[in-house]
């Protein structure tokens, strides 16, 4: 029998038999280095932990969370935690499946649960609450969408409408500006998006015309963008690499569903070098999304993983964000670099939904616009 | 009433325990799971209130006529000059048409998308096409055996008296051959209507079939309930097909048994090209997505690359959890525990069956269920049922296996039930009179006689496992995903050197399966005709 099942099998004949054991490996379970952990601000005296045995995490996340190579290097350092990344699927699949397994997660931490999202894992409660002391350095408009805790701010971010500034020029024909004008035959089947039942973006774009036309008009906007020939693809990467014309996959669609900040990572991953983004963003189609982390209910190793968390909102962390992820920081000491500030846009009043509204009526849009739009 | 043979009377009843139990906790008690959430009233009515759901059950009934008819019309031409005819290379296209059955769903939706262009993903021909790719073998199978009882003198008298081949065909072959292709049919039917790995592969967000809507409602929309309401929807229209099968099948069995094989050289030059043309063809048309499947393994940025083979097998280190390599590893330890597990317990069946009382006919009809429930249905009731107290599997590498033991079981039991009712009474009866203990009977008498039909199904078990997707698709987990669930993970992302990883594990399932698929047929005691 291979080892490593062995032993999961038994953990868990272990966890059916008495649960009471867990809570006590959990808290025997802990890393001999987490004296240094008090520098991230503990609550809990690091007298308290009493193994020698190093401590290694689980962060999940989906397969677009690329912070820079060694970034967990000066975690590890200073608390003797390790951290491995295991990545997997779009934030929808990454939620559900966390909310499928909530108790025994699949790993310690999970990163991307956006707030159109939200309101399902705390259903699920897939989280163990946390509140994580660098919580005083955000917006409070952001930490006022998990009172309970369940869940930290680690990063905001918009969903815009990005286009070809190439291929409009070279048509001579004007970008959209508003979620109106890509319902109109001039830019008849030149739309991409990622499916709001398999992305996160592609969610937030339903809820963007959702808050731009009403609840009771949004359907009729979507006969006219499936009338208009709107390409609906499963994922993000696959609309913005694979069919959007203006990214280095060189697709036929000049308009595409994807984030606020992508041109600046135009700009800053164009080889050769180039001055000008070869994308912009139609700023009236924004909607905020802002993402979230937390500590999965049911980890061995909940008080790592609570270091891990405020590890992720630190401003170490946060600064490096906008450069690997094209998402702002939530810490309002991490400064934004230069190539951020010089080419992305962020709208002044994007798109916002009520989340309560968000959490009762989601699935319900969800199934009209398979209807209506795939069906 | 007993017939157990004299040695193992006290003995048989023990044998049923490990298997019936094994049925009870893991397939009746998640059925059970799913009957009691989806057939509460407003779960049923919720479904079919939502306008999401008709374009779904209208889409997997008129896709799975079409793959019946297409099937159907691509198999008869190799059917007949396989039925009709020796020719050179006979027997490689007999086992081309078969291998393309037993490849796992997921590997002939990743060869179809390695084969079409990019602009025909997505669409239902593609998965039309998948569907009538795998699915010829089971009208070469099962209207080629009745063809070759077709006496050649009806169609010789026939031409004789002046009737036109398209006469002959309408007057003679075809109503000679209806029951054997309302038969086929309805396997095909039933594979299309049930297809999953191909529609998740190939269907893309428009196109959705039951089985893949509950999935995607289960893990992508939160929406369990709705998940089952529909499995036990399916389970409806499986029991419904499988009710009307058997009726039709008994029909059927009152047909002579006679073989008229007397397959000959095509002797005109014309019916010679033809024979060999549509030999050509078929073969071309089996093996031209595998070697797309190898080509697309093999390029990475437009040029011939060995860098997706790298990249699985000789991966750098990252401080990544899983990878492609670690799910060929945990595949091969999946199918290992399924073989030795359902080998194991299909003989204890099997041994039951055989020996016990009639009241143990019944385990026979038991060990059958799983057959009638989709894997997806299993998944999703295994997910549910297992994930909270009194039994928490949900992170055990086991409950994997266990779906794919119970899937296996059915398919070795019947390998290995004639086998064991084969073994001799009187060698059993004079080993028990020179004293020899019932375990010493079964050892020295039943065990060598059965050993290569076990062996075969163990093999057979393997491939099960090696190629199954449904049930592994809900219940693995990172650290435990298989082959299919990684190559749909990996194909359903883009990037050039993300795809050539998912061809490359999948050329390794063709060659994991294919050579499991020979070794069951190299050990099987008879050898296959049609």
């Amino acid at each position: 029998m291979p080892n490593k099942y062995g032993g999961a099998f038994m953990q868990c004949l272990l966890r059916c038999a008495a649960g009471a054991t867990l809570a006590l490996s959990a808290g025997c379970a802990s890393s001999a280095a987490s004296s240094g952990a008090v520098a991230l601000a503990s609550p809990v005296p690091a007298a308290t932990f009493t193994s020698a045995a190093p401590v290694t995490l689980t962060l999940l996340a989906y397969d677009s969370f690329t912070p820079s190579a060694g970034m967990f290097d000066a975690f590890t350092k200073e608390t003797g935690i390790e951290v491995q990344l295991a990545l997997g699927g779009d934030a929808g699949e990454l939620v559900t499946k966390a909310a499928l397994t909530a108790g025994t997660p699949e790993g310690d931490v999970l990163w991307g649960v956006d707030n159109t999202l939200l309101s399902r894992a705390l259903q699920a409660g897939m989280f163990a609450p946390y509140a994580s002391p660098n919580l005083a350095h955000m917006d409070a408009a952001v930490t006022a969408l998990v009172p309970g805790h369940a869940a930290t701010p680690v990063d905001t971010g918009d969903v815009c409408i990005n286009y070809d500034i190439a291929w409009f020029k070279a048509r001579n024909l004007a970008p959209p500006l508003t979620l109106q004008d890509l319902a109109s035959a001039a830019y008849k089947d030149l739309l991409v998006t990622p499916s709001p039942l398999t992305s996160s973006p592609g969610l937030a774009f339903l809820l963007a015309t959702v808050a731009q036309f009403g609840e009771d008009s949004w359907q009729a906007y979507w006969k006219q963008l499936r009338g208009n020939g709107v390409l609906v693809v499963d994922g993000w990467t696959e609309a913005y690499y694979t069919e959007f014309s203006g990214s280095s996959g060189k697709g036929s669609r000049p308009l595409v569903v994807s984030y606020g900040s992508s041109p600046p990572a135009e700009v800053i991953y164009a080889d050769p070098p180039i001055s000008e983004a070869p994308t912009a963003v139609v700023l009236r189609t924004c909607f905020r999304q802002v993402e979230f982390a937390g500590v999965l209910r049911g980890t061995a190793h909940e008080r790592e993983a609570q270091l891990l968390v405020d590890y992720l909102t630190s401003v170490a962390f946060q600064e490096d964000l906008p450069l690997t992820m094209f998402v702002y920081p939530v810490h309002q000491a991490a400064a934004l670099p230069e190539a951020f500030t010089k080419y992305a846009q962020r709208p002044a009043a994007p798109l916002q939904l009520d989340p309560a509204r968000i959490a009762t009526q989601r699935s319900t849009w969800l199934d009209e616009w398979t209807t209506l739009v795939l069906r | 009433m007993s017939n157990s043979p004299a040695p193992y009377r006290s003995a048989v009843p023990w044998l049923a325990v490990a298997p019936a139990l094994l049925l009870l906790v893991f397939f009746s008690w998640p059925l059970a799971g799913i009957v009691a959430r989806g057939a509460r009233g407003a779960a049923f009515v919720a479904l079919f209130a939502n306008p999401a759901i008709a374009p779904v059950l209208w889409f997997t009934t008129w896709q799975a006529l079409a793959s019946t008819l297409l099937t159907l019309l691509a198999a008869l031409p190799v059917t007949h000059i396989l039925a009709r005819y020796q020719f050179a290379g006979r027997r490689v296209l007999l086992a081309l048409v078969s291998t393309a059955f037993v490849l796992p769903t997921v590997v002939v939706g990743a060869a179809f998308l390695a084969l079409l262009p990019p602009a025909w993903h997505r669409t239902a021909w593609a998965i039309i096409a998948a569907h009538v790719y795998f699915n010829c073998a089971v009208v070469v199978r099962v209207v080629g055996s009745r063809w070759e009882q077709l006496h050649p003198h009806l169609v010789d008298a026939a031409r004789t008296l002046g009737a036109s081949p398209l006469h002959i065909l309408r007057t003679i072959t075809l109503p000679l051959l209806r029951p054997a292709l309302s038969a086929a049919s309805a396997v095909v039917f039933l594979f299309s209507f049930t297809s999953y790995g191909v529609v998740r592969l190939l269907g893309g967000p428009a196109r959705s079939t039951i089985e893949t809507e509950i999935y995607l409602r289960a893990v992508h929309l939160d929406d369990l309930s709705g998940a089952t309401a529909l499995s036990l929807l399916q389970l409806a229209v499986l029991a419904l097909l499988m009710w009307w099968w058997l009726q039709s099948a008994a029909a059927r069995h009152s047909s002579s048994g006679a073989v008229f094989t007397q397959v000959r050289r095509p002797r005109t030059a014309a019916r010679f090209a033809a024979v060999y043309g549509i030999g050509a063809l078929t073969a071309a048309a089996v093996l031209a997505p595998l070697l797309a499947l190898l080509l697309r393994s093999l390029r990475v940025g437009g040029t011939l690359s060995s860098s997706g083979w790298r990249a699985v097998f000789a991966p750098g280190v990252g401080s990544v959890v899983h990878s492609p390599l670690a799910a060929v590893l945990t595949s091969l330890q999946f199918a290992l525990v399924t073989s030795i597990c359902a080998t194991l317990l299909g003989l204890a069946t099997a041994c039951a069956i055989a020996y016990g009382s009639r009241r143990l006919a019944l385990l026979d009809a038991l060990v059958m269920l799983p057959l009638a429930a989709s894997a997806v249905t299993l998944g999703l009731g295994m997910l549910i049922t297992f994930s909270a107290a009194p039994l928490n599997l949900r992170a055990a590498w086991i409950i994997t296996p266990l779906a794919h033991t119970l899937i296996a079981l059915p398919l070795v039991v019947r390998m290995l039930l004639p086998v064991v009712r084969a073994v001799p009474q009187g060698a059993r009866e004079a080993a028990a009179v020179l004293g020899a203990a019932p375990w010493r009977v079964w050892l020295s008498i039943d065990l060598p006689l059965v050993a290569r039909a076990a062996m075969a199904a163990a093999a057979f078990a393997f491939a099960v496992s090696l190629g199954e997707f449904g049930a592994s698709s809900f219940l693995t987990r990172r650290t435990t995903a298989t082959l299919p669930v990684e190559i749909a993970r990996l194909l359903a992302r883009p990037g050039d050197l993300v795809q050539a990883q998912g061809f490359v594990l999948a050329t390794v399932l063709v060659l994991f399966t294919v050579t499991a698929i020979a070794a069951v047929d190299g050990l099987r005691p008879e050898r296959l005709t049609i």
